[in-house]
This record gives C-alpha cells, structure tokens and sequence, in this order.
C-alpha cells in the first residue's frame, strides 16, 4: 500500500467518524422537522455552500481552468450569480408557504397526483445526472490513488458506484444539516490552503503569478510542439462558430438551474423562517464566491505549476486539483485533498440518492400506479430500495462511457435538465394565478424531454472518431452531432417555459386558480407557516 | 441494519429510517396524518380569510413594494451576468484587452460578477427588512381583528 492511500484511508474514517459523531450529536428525539427548525441563518448558509460545492466545483472547476483557462473561470461566475434567482426570487416565498419539496409547491394549488408523480420523475433525472458527475469524480480519485496496483478506472468506479449505493440502500451516511456544514469548513479550509501555497510558490507575487498563465505550455495533440498560451484568454473552449452560443447557453443554465435543484430547494424548509432563509442565501453566497474566486489559484495553478500535459497522462483534467495539492503539499496533503473530495462526493450522492428513491417510490409508484395506496406493507421501501439501484446503475453505467468528460461540465447538464423541467413550473406556480395541473404536467414533460433529447444529440454524446482515438476516449454514438451545443438550455429552458404556458391556456382549472390567493398572501406574509 | 446517527424515533408505521438516511420528502410507508408541507390548500388550517388579507391595502403595498424592488434587481443582474459571455463570445477583441500588466478585460469583468452579486445581495437584505415590517404590520393588524370578535 502507498502512503497517500493509507493516508487517504485515515482521512476518510476520521471525516467519517466525525460527522457520525455530529449526526448523532444534533439528532434530537424530537421529530425531524422541528430539530431542525434550530438551524441558524449561518448554519444553514455554510450547509447550502456544502451541499453546492460538489466535486463538479472542487475536481471540475478546477480541471476544466486548468485544460481551458478562463471559460472555465465562466463555470464560478454563473454559479455564484445563480444564488441572485434563489435569493430574489425562490427561497422566501417557498419557506413563507412552508414547503419543503418542488412536488410540495405545486401540489398545493394543483392536482397532488399528477403534479407530484410528475416531480418525482424530474427529480430522479436531475438527481442521476448529478450522480454521474459525482462518480466519474469519484472513480478518478481512487483511480489515481490505486495507480501503482494496477486497478483501472472501470474497476474503480465499478467499486465506488456499489459502495455508494450499498451505502444509501442499507443504513447510509445522513447528509444532514451538520454533515454539509463539517465538509464546507473542510473544504474551505482545504483551498485555503491549497490556494496558498499556489501563491506561495510564485513568491507571494501576484504579477509574476499572472505573467506565468499567459504563457502555460500547451502541446499540440497532433504535432507535439509545445507552444506558450495565454490562459487568461477566452475562446479556448468555446471556439467560434458555436462556442458563444454554447457558452451562453451554459450561463443559461447555470443561473436558472440552481433555483430548481432539489437538494437546495429543501435547505429553505430548515430554517425558523423567511428571514433566516434569506440570511441563509447570503451567508452561502459569501462564502460560494469566496470559493470560487480561489478556483483561479486552484486551476490556473494546476495549468502553470503541474502543467496540462502532465495532468493529462495522470488522471485526466478531473485530477488537476488533487495533483497540484501532491506536487506543493506533498503525499500527504494530496492524501488530505483526495479525502475531502471523497468525502464531498459521498455526501452528495447519499442526499441525492435518498431524497430521488423516496420521491419516486412515495410519489410516483405509490400515487400513480397503486393510486395512492400501498399494496402490501414496505412495498414502498422496497420501491425506494430498487430505485436507488436503478439510479445508481444507470449512473455507473454513464459514469464508464463518460471517464473522459470534466466533472463540472457533466453537472452543468444536471442544472440545465433542472433549468428546464423545475423552474418554470415553480415560477408559474408561485406568480401566475391563472397556472394549472395541466400546464405543470405539461411544462415538466417539455422541459425533461428537450433537455434529454438535446444531450443526446449533442457533440458530448455524438461525433465520429478517427481510429487514433484512445478506446476511452470515444464518442457514446458514432455519428455526425445533430444538435451543435454541448448544453441545451438555450433551447430547452424556453421550451420548458413554453410547455408550462401552453399547457395552462389550453386548459382551465378554476379550483386552482381559487386557491392562488391563500399562496400569495402565504408566500408574501408568511401567514399560517410553521415556526 | 443499524442505522447511523439514528437516534431520534420515528412515527409509528413510518419506515423511513430502516430504508435509508433520514429524509422528510414524503415519509415511506406513513400511516400518520401528512405533515404540514405536503398538506394542500384544502387540507392545511385556513388561519386567516385569505381573500380578505389579499385585499388589505397594507398587503397591496407590499406586493408593489416588492415587485419595485425585485423586478429591477432581477433586470439588472439578468443584464450584467449575461453582458459577460455575450461580450466574450462576439467581441473576443474588445475582451482581450489588457488593462493590469498581463489581466486583461475579460478577467476582470469576470471578477466583478463576484462584487456585483455580493452588493446586489446586501442591497436586497437591507431592504427585504422593510418588507419584514410590512408583513409584520398585516400579521399584527389580522390578530388585532380577531381579538375584537
């Protein structure tokens, strides 16, 4: 065994042994709910960042920087302004009504079985697609971890996939509150200190830093001359005829996504109220952008100190992170820096995988196949057990045909899937009296089907490889791309919006318009919420 | 199997617990009344007469009060943020230039999305304590009414 994986080991129980310890520490007897009614606006803005900074931010960021210099800083800069559509518009009036879910919001006014059976559906897709990312990063940590033993990346996101699930399926971490807030502060801390010793290494000397990105050493794939780039240019990924496009479709994404994520929309049901959720946001974006400002240290230090074709042979732009933390701190910070990332990515995926199998297995199976009730006794369980396998299936299986694909880029599909299919039926259903069950269904199916469709056809997913292409490194489908972009929601989010309104002015449903009144005095006052 | 950190006790008949991590979306297998944030507009308590708070002047105020705030902060932000890749994207020149030795403009526009929804968020706290008030002004109002009958 290596020292950094014996180190890594250490890490991982002792960050373990920690949030247990936590868990059970703010584990009331109380019901949940109320328990965690206790969580203060600071708490629950450091647990937001937490569950934000995935392995997309800290692994794919920082690669995706590293490989393409500064579109990839475009990544932090939309998800931090994202927090600007929770805070305005979002997180207040979902606390002030009391709803924890999207299918709570929309059940409320409208049809519950359709509604819910339908946000169940979403959720199990933007919860997957998060989920891949999460594995790819995983399965390339402990790749490069076990390098010397020979186990390759199939085997090692094999591994991962069915621990995480095993995981999830029987017992599992609690990605409670506490949890997030302990891997925030360890993440911080982690770049921090990363960031520091980037700077450090060019002499506390911001200029000379700088003057080193504008001439990290890219070799050519074909001609293998080195020449010096300037990384602090845009254009590098998002090339011309489409790049601009595809990059404002990315912003698209990013910046609506957010707002109709899961896993965020449920930390606003944690706080006291409305005031503290918007505490909350504040304190999350603070510390969001901090983080992200210092991806600059992470990603630009990897492209100048460790260099792209070094990265490249070692793991690929997901590790950029890992190995600039083993080329400055050494075996054991990479140890260190690994662990916190694992740590990360269990985190995610177990509040993922959970609240995606229990969403399904209440909302879809039982309401709409059984109509709302259970067959025999834990049907329901059983249903949540074998969702969380099918998510977890599906995931390895996308994880191993996507190895190559940056973390971050993986997740930005998640948040235009989510963009797409939740936003606007939360918006419609919060703003618009006249919005109905039909315009709900209809708004989730448009937005669902647009997005899946158009990252399928999508040059992530189709090209045609010439035979020198590594095995690995190949197109899913062996085809001309029918769709330019690389993210759809240029396309897919005003389809989604478009489905919601047509489906709502083709219908009328004059109980649900009935009912917009008590939301809106709800949502605006507050009025008749749980304290 | 044990579950970790299960130290709080489940409603009878809800099997959330055994099948995983503790989770509220939608209690597996409950057989208790639903908790309040699945609860309907015809199922929740009616604490107040919501067509009649709804036409309060002090409840119009606010909603004004809110769309004169939120609508143009929301405006402002959509036009800065996406200013950026629409500027990277057409005019790479203009963006290329540099203005601190080597950071060119491109950066530190970038840079300054940071500043922007860190100020645009401070702004909007400050004021939504106003609203804060208001609401409180048409909670106190309704209880004031209620006492009187």
């Amino acid at each position: 065994m290596s020292v950094p994986l014996i180190m890594f080991i250490v890490f991982i129980a002792i960050t373990l042994g920690i949030t247990y310890w936590a868990a059970r520490q703010t584990q009331g007897s109380t019901a949940f709910f109320a328990a965690n009614r206790q969580i203060t606006g600071w708490q629950n803005g450091v647990a937001v960042a937490g569950d934000y900074m995935s392995a997309a931010s800290f692994l794919g960021i920082a690669g995706i920087i590293a490989f393409s210099g500064y579109d990839g800083f475009m990544y932090s800069v939309g998800w931090l302004v994202a927090y600007l559509t929770v805070l305005l518009i979002v997180a207040e009036p979902l606390r002030n009504a009391g709803k924890y879910t999207m299918a709570d919001v929309l059940a409320y006014r409208l049809s519950a079985r359709p509604v819910r059976s339908m946000a169940a559906l979403s959720t199990l897709t933007v919860s997957t697609f998060y989920m891949i990312a999460q594995m790819v990063g995983a399965g390339g940590l402990v790749a490069l971890l076990l390098k010397d033993s020979g186990i390759s990346y199939e085997y090692a996101v094999i591994g991962v996939g069915v621990l995480m699930i095993v995981y999830v399926v029987f017992g599992g971490m609690l990605a409670t509150t506490w949890v997030q807030i302990i891997k925030a502060i360890l993440l911080m801390s982690g770049t921090i200190f990363l960031s520091l010793l980037v700077l450090g290494h060019w002499g506390f000397d911001l200029g000379k830093f700088f003057d080193a990105i504008t001439t990290v050493p890219v070799v050519d794939a074909k001609t293998k001359i080195t020449t010096a780039t300037n990384f602090l240019q845009p254009g590098l990924l998002y090339k011309p005829p489409y790049g601009p496009l595809d990059l404002i479709s990315l912003g698209l994404a990013l910046v609506f996504g957010t707002a109709g994520l899961p896993h965020i929309l449920v930390r606003f049901y944690t706080v006291p109220d409305a005031k503290t959720a918007r505490t909350s946001v504040v304190w999350a974006m603070a510390l969001i952008g901090a983080f992200y400002i210092m991806t600059t240290f992470l990603g630009f230090g990897a492209a100048t100190i460790v260099t792209p074709a070094v990265i490249a042979v070692n793991g690929g732009s997901n590790m950029s992170a890992p190995l600039l933390a083993k080329a400055l701190g050494g075996d054991v910070f990479f140890a260190f820096i690994s662990a916190i990332a694992f740590a990360t990515i269990l985190a995610v995926v177990a509040g993922l995988t959970i609240s995606a199998s229990t969403s399904f297995a209440h909302d879809f199976w039982t309401n709409v196949i059984h109509g709302g009730k259970e067959r025999s006794k834990d049907e329901e369980v059983r249903v949540a057990r074998y969702a969380a396998l099918g998510v977890g299936a599906v995931a390895i299986l996308l994880a191993l045909a996507l190895r190559t694909a940056n973390v971050a880029f993986l997740v930005g599909l998640a948040f235009a899937v989510a963009a797409s299919a939740n936003l606007p039926v939360i918006l419609f259903s919060l703003f618009w009296k006249r919005f109905n069950t039909t315009g709900a269904v209809a708004g989730i199916a448009t937005g669902l089907a647009a997005s899946l469709i158009l990252i399928l056809l999508s040059p992530s997913l189709m090209g045609i490889d010439t035979a020198a292409t590594a095995a690995n490194a190949r197109h899913l489908i062996q085809a001309t791309a029918i769709f330019p972009l690389n993210n759809p929601g240029i396309v897919s989010i005003p389809l989604g919006f478009l489905g919601a309104f047509l489906g709502t002015i083709l219908s009328k449903e004059p109980s649900a318009e009935a009912k917009f009144t008590e939301l809106s005095v709800r949502a605006n006052t507050g009025l008749g919420a749980e304290v | 199997m044990a579950q970790i950190g299960a130290r709080r006790e489940p409603e009878p008949g809800d099997l959330t617990p055994a099948v995983g991590a503790a989770t509220d979306i939608s209690p597996l297998g409950r057989t208790q009344p639903k908790p309040a944030h699945e609860q309907t507009a015809d199922e929740d308590t009616d604490v107040a007469a919501w067509d009649q708070v709804a036409a309060m002047a002090e409840f119009r105020a606010l909603i004004a009060a809110k769309i004169r705030f939120i609508l143009p902060a929301t405006i402002f932000f959509i036009i800065y943020y996406f200013a950026l890749p629409v500027l990277v994207g057409y005019a790479p020149d203009l963006m290329k230039t540099r203005i601190l030795g080597p950071v060119n403009l491109a950066y530190l526009f970038a840079l300054s999305e940071f500043f922007m929804a860190w100020i645009l968020a401070y702004i909007y706290l400050r004021r939504a304590s106003r609203f804060d008030e208001m609401a409180k002004t048409i909670i106190g109002k309704l209880n004031l009414k209620r006492g009187g009958k």
